[in-house]
């Protein structure tokens, strides 16, 4: 296990690198001059020139590359040439929005497609299977920022029960202590509940936009494992022995074939990163993808260095770990030690 | 090879699955061809007289806040998604093919630094990926095409280097090596014709995702310049406008989502004729 550990962790870093190098060569790959696009057409000769150097732009390659790594293994990503602020505060100060919004997600999909899963297999080339499994193809098709706009259409405008952006309404958020930042919490830590309600309002429809491509995913995963489980012969013993069907699917079936499920439930993690910047941008969700994306329409290149070697470095960790869980439960795959 | 070619048809064709996606896709792919004859205005042209209206005879699906008719729009769309998918797939496929078989075939170091770099690409969300390229490049449709290209390249350089690891240790690839073929020879005559397989069925359902992200891109203002009939573009033209005029925002999402849906089930459907193993 100790091997398939320190296994992993060599890839990780090599990828990690491999980010760095990707990151780092973006200003220079940038066609053009990249204090000119930073500053704009209008400034002064002295401006560009005083910025190159901030910038370390007239050093050779080899020592910019040296000093982006010595700054990063001090957390110093650098600053915004918009806002001014450390990228790494901001970062911060984004990331709870963006697991909160995830969590959320993730809990739907994971409550609602192992249980889309379960009712498709029970009821295999039945009218229920056939709805299901179409419901998750158009799911896995929908581009998840138009659902975004038609759940704000249905549910916060011609039926107003949910609000369509932010994360609590302003004037309860005036009132809130931002301990943690992630809201469901501060408002129970400042025993709000109606704030607390409030904030879970806000939550449901950017979780239901971005966790539907998972949630079709993951009911799929389900259903294809659950059968393959629900043929094999202890299934029958049981079912012979005369327990009742419920405790067969859900205990001894379900439990076998849940691992398949981890794996996509965690790989989903990656996507979900990739749709919380969509997702975000139609909530006006102030997180990290919303963030990302404002500064990719600034060209703002120092927030997009971080965000970009955060995320990257978030997603590593998550997969391993659920390859760590994987491999726990699975020791064929320590043995084997190819993960795949 | 014929004989086998027209049983995959003949499954195919049992397949409702495989059908409907099919018939989604010519549906566009005949708009797409004849927009000039199927658009009702000029996909381009404002009339401020006639704006934001609803759903017509003059203008099926409305008219934008400019008066810029929606249908036609949607159908010169229609062209620009195709586009999207087309090209980005034939770019990434050509890349991550011969990456994946010289990573497969040769092994080695080379082997070990393509798909290191594959995994690095990997590690991003595809879409963080390709903003990452759009940044560099500059924003405009043509590199949303270059970014999402490069994006999927790893997901092919994979599949081929898996299918090459296999076939490479059969007999009859040792038998033409024996009889002094050349490495091209067969890459060419014997590998790459087995590995065809799971090559199309992740092309058919990569070209739904490839629109998807282009249309995603796009949507967060990042693609298409504004004003061109480009789908996401126009969901995020408008999508400020929905209390007031719904069907903006409306049938561009329909429009996406039903070509992306035509890849999908046709892309599972090949994978269920070609791929027996894994039956779902």
């Amino acid at each position: 296990m100790i091997a398939y550990i320190l296994q992993r962790l060599l890839s990780i870093a090599l990828s990690l690198f491999g980010v760095s190098l990707l990151v780092f060569f973006m200003v220079h790959l940038i066609p053009g001059d990249a204090a000119l696009i930073i500053l704009g057409e209008r400034a002064t000769e002295d401006a560009l020139v005083e910025l190159r150097q901030q910038m370390g732009l007239d050093q050779p390659l080899y020592k910019q590359y040296g000093k982006f790594l010595w700054d990063l293994a001090h957390l110093d990503l650098g600053r915004s040439f918009k806002t001014n602020e450390r990228v790494i505060d901001e970062i911060l100060r984004k990331f709870p929005a963006t697991v909160e919004l995830t969590l959320a997600a993730m809990g739907f999909s994971i409550v609602f497609g192992i249980g889309a899963g379960i009712i498709a297999a029970v009821n295999r080339g039945k009218f229920w299977d056939y709805m299901t499994m179409f419901g998750s193809l158009a799911g896995i098709s929908m581009p998840i920022f138009w659902l975004g706009l038609m759940l704000i259409l249905l549910f916060a405008y011609t039926f107003p029960i949910f609000p369509s952006s932010q994360r609590l309404d302003v004037m309860l958020d005036l009132d809130i202590q931002h301990r943690t930042h992630f809201y469901l919490i501060d408002t129970l830590l400042a025993g709000d509940l109606v704030a607390f309600r409030n904030a879970v309002s806000h939550l449901i429809l950017p979780a239901m936009t971005l966790g539907t491509v998972p949630l079709a995913i993951i009911a799929r995963m389900t259903r294809s494992s659950l059968l393959e489980v629900l043929n094999q012969q202890y299934i029958m013993t049981a079912h012979a022995k005369g327990l009742p069907k419920r405790i067969v699917i859900l205990k001894h079936a379900l439990k076998n074939s849940i691992i398949p499920v981890l794996t996509v439930i965690g790989l989903e993690f990656g996507y979900l990163m990739g749709g919380a910047i969509l997702t975000e941008h139609i909530f006006s969700w102030p997180g990290l993808g919303s963030w990302l994306r404002a500064a990719v329409e600034a060209r703002d290149i120092r927030p997009i260095q971080g965000g970009v070697l955060f995320v990257a470095w978030i997603f590593m960790m998550v997969n391993l770990i659920v390859d760590l869980l994987y491999a726990y439960f699975d020791p064929r795959i320590r043995v084997g030690g190819a993960a795949v | 090879m014929k004989e086998h070619r027209r049983q995959v048809y003949r499954a195919l064709i049992r397949q409702k699955s495989a059908v409907i996606g099919a018939s989604i896709l010519i549906f566009f792919i005949l708009a797409a061809i004849f927009a000039p004859l199927v658009a009702t205005h000029d996909p381009r042209e404002a009339d401020v007289i006639s704006r934001l209206k609803g759903w017509s005879k003059e203008h099926y699906f409305g008219t934008d806040k400019v008066g810029r008719d929606i249908f036609s729009r949607i159908v010169y769309g229609s062209r620009i998604s195709i586009k999207i998918g087309v090209v980005a797939m034939t770019f990434s496929i050509s890349l991550g093919t011969s990456l994946g078989i010289i990573a497969g075939y040769y092994g080695g170091w080379l082997d070990n630094v393509i798909m290191r770099v594959m995994d690095m690409m990997l590690a991003l969300p595809s879409i963080l990926l390709a903003m990452v390229i759009v940044t560099i490049l500059g924003q405009s449709l043509t590199n949303v095409i270059i970014a999402v290209s490069i994006v999927y390249i790893p997901q092919y350089a994979r599949i081929l280097r898996a299918s090459v690891l296999i076939i490479r240790e059969q007999e009859y690839v040792m038998a033409a090596r024996v009889i002094g073929a050349s490495d091209l020879r067969i890459l060419t005559t014997a590998v790459l014709p087995n590995c065809l397989a799971p090559l199309i069925v992740q092309a058919t359902l990569g070209m739904g995702a490839a629109i998807l992200d282009a249309a995603g891109l796009s949507f967060l203002g990042l693609g298409a310049e504004v004003g061109e009939p480009e789908w996401g573009a126009m969901l995020n033209e408008n999508r400020a406008l929905i209390r007031r005029a719904p069907w903006t925002v409306m049938t561009p999402g329909i429009a996406i989502f039903l070509i992306v849906l035509g890849f999908n089930l046709l892309g599972d459907a090949l994978r269920d004729v070609l791929d027996p193993q894994v039956q779902t």
